[in-house]
């Protein structure tokens, strides 16, 4: 099955080791995600792509366990629905990313706990593709 | 110039089938204006707030053709407190002496939704599910509870305190009380968050007439003192709905600022509060709202919520109409019912859920996406 990212330019795909794809000022040196041509600190128009660091710690979560509106969500619904997690990962030094988690237990998820980017299947698209997104797991 | 609420009329909150926005905005108008003892001619302007309708002008078709300057409002969750804003500026310009201010709305059942590209947010952001306003009261209160040792059993608390409220509310959406275990025990939509913890979007309006405060006794004996209202956004570095993404810095959200300048404008500190009125969109809002609002310091509503502090006969009485939990959130009237809660609390008229001790001040707060708070304070 051909696998295709949710969208392109929010992480490097195909690659053993996915990083999401941010910007940084080159004025004063902000980061952000995804990629914007502007600066929401300085309001500077030069800004830089920055691959992301793969791992940081679980600044924020919670549990997703209804199906969400649709549009926009475009996930399995109804009966397929599966719950998820979701939060923000601090990246040291760089932006805290909203993700989906991998983990979706409450007693399995703390703030602070240590959390790795992994790239995971999201749906089977009408074409047969398997659309893929990025998510952040607990450290093995 | 100070500026005076003379009126205020009410269209109950809940399910109406066959009843437009427009009409339910029309009748409390009508309710307002008998409420100040004045004629749909004698309005010199006003302001409508509305989500679900395009033109609340309109209402004019129901009221009466007078030509006045009507202008829509939408401000998000602070639709209402935009409108009220706006209202009372326009009287301190001078330009006009009286005036009103209406917000109404009739939504769908259920969560709301949007084009996330329509809040600068990109399109694989709502496709994947996060852009969705629960998810982030969730992780909102989740984070509040891990840092400031809040427990599950105060959320539970406080829906349970504002449906007692809503069950001594005529206007109420909701006035079954429920015990602590039924609402901790209902769905969990997004943890620690559960479905009787959430307010539902409903169907609703609420209208407030304003004066130049010089002329207030014209119209009413107990006329009630618009002694500040606030709107503010976020700033780079709040906990905000929908975001991608947050930088490392970290600063306090716009209910934070919207509060502390309407506290400057007003010459009153938080401690002179009587009635409070908060946007409790989930009962995680209400706990974090009564901190960000200088109410309480972080963690202290544990032990407020305990000592049943937040009640109607408590030393800090918080949403005694039961606020958003009991009413819904018709999102253009919402913080126009918390001034009409407020208004009747500090007359004296507020029946069953009065808050005794004749009350002389009365705060109300509106939060809602993208980052967007509004404040207002009243005094006799």
């Amino acid at each position: 099955m051909t696998q295709v990212p949710v969208a392109e330019g929010v992480f490097t795909w195909p690659s053993d080791e996915p990083q999401l794809i941010g910007s940084r000022c080159t004025e004063c040196g902000i980061i952000t995600f995804p990629v914007q041509d502007s600066c929401p600190r300085c309001a500077s128009t030069a800004m830089a792509e920055q691959l992301l660091a793969r791992r940081g710690r679980l600044w924020a979560w919670t549990t997703q366990e209804f199906s969400p509106p649709s549009p926009p969500y475009t996930g399995p619904s109804g009966d397929a629905f599966v719950p998820f997690g979701v939060g923000y990962v601090e990246l040291p030094g760089e932006v805290k990313v909203e993700t989906r988690l991998t983990e979706a237990d409450p007693d399995m998820l703390a703030e602070g706990m240590e959390m790795e980017l992994v790239v995971v299947p999201f749906r089977i698209d009408d074409d047969g593709n398997e659309i893929v997104t990025f998510a952040f797991g607990p450290v093995a | 110039m100070d500026v005076a609420i003379v009126g205020v009329g009410l269209h109950p909150f809940g399910r109406f089938a066959g009843m437009s926005a427009i009409e339910m905005g029309a009748i409390a108008v009508r309710r307002a204006l008998a409420d100040a003892g004045v004629e749909w001619r004698d309005i010199q302007f006003a302001f409508g707030g509305s989500y679900e309708v395009d033109n609340p002008d309109a209402v004019v078709a129901l009221l009466g053709l007078t030509g006045i300057p009507f202008t829509d409002v939408y401000n998000g969750c602070a639709t209402a407190a935009s409108a009220l804003t706006m209202a009372a500026n326009t009287i301190r310009l001078g330009d006009y002496g009286l005036g009103i201010a209406v917000g109404m709305d009739k939504h769908l059942s259920g969560a709301f939704k949007a084009d996330p590209r329509q809040y600068a947010c990109p399109t694989w952001y709502g496709e994947l599910g996060q852009f969705l306003t629960t998810k982030f009261f969730g992780m909102k209160i989740n984070k509040y509870m891990h840092d400031h040792g809040i427990s599950h059993s105060t959320l539970a608390k406080v829906v349970a305190k504002n449906l007692r409220n809503g069950a001594l509310n005529p206007n109420a959406f909701r006035r079954k009380p429920l015990s602590e275990e039924e609402i901790l025990g209902s769905p969990m939509l997004n943890y620690p968050l559960t479905q009787y913890m959430f307010c539902s979007p409903d169907e609703g309006a609420a209208a407030v007439v304003l004066c130049n405060a010089e002329h207030a006794h014209r119209y009413t004996d107990t006329p009630i003192y618009l002694r500040a209202t606030t709107v503010r956004t976020r700033r780079l570095g709040a906990f905000e709905v929908h975001s991608p993404w947050l930088p490392i810095e970290e600063t306090v959200g716009p209910t934070v600022d919207a509060s502390r300048a309407a506290f400057e404008m007003a010459g009153i500190g938080p401690e002179e509060v009587d009635v409070i009125q908060l946007q409790d969109t989930d009962a995680g809002a209400e706990v974090i709202h009564l901190a960000e609002n200088g109410f309480c310091a972080d963690g202290d509503q544990e032990k407020l919520v305990a000592e049943g502090a937040l009640e109607i006969g408590g030393p800090r009485p918080v949403n005694t109409d039961g606020g958003l939990i009991a009413n819904g959130e018709p999102i253009g009237a919402s913080g126009l019912r918390q001034v009409h809660e407020v208004v009747l609390q500090l007359r004296g008229q507020a029946g069953d859920r009065q808050v005794p001790g004749r009350p002389k001040v009365g705060y109300t707060q509106l939060y809602g996406a993208p980052g967007t708070a509004g404040v207002s304070i009243l005094s006799v």
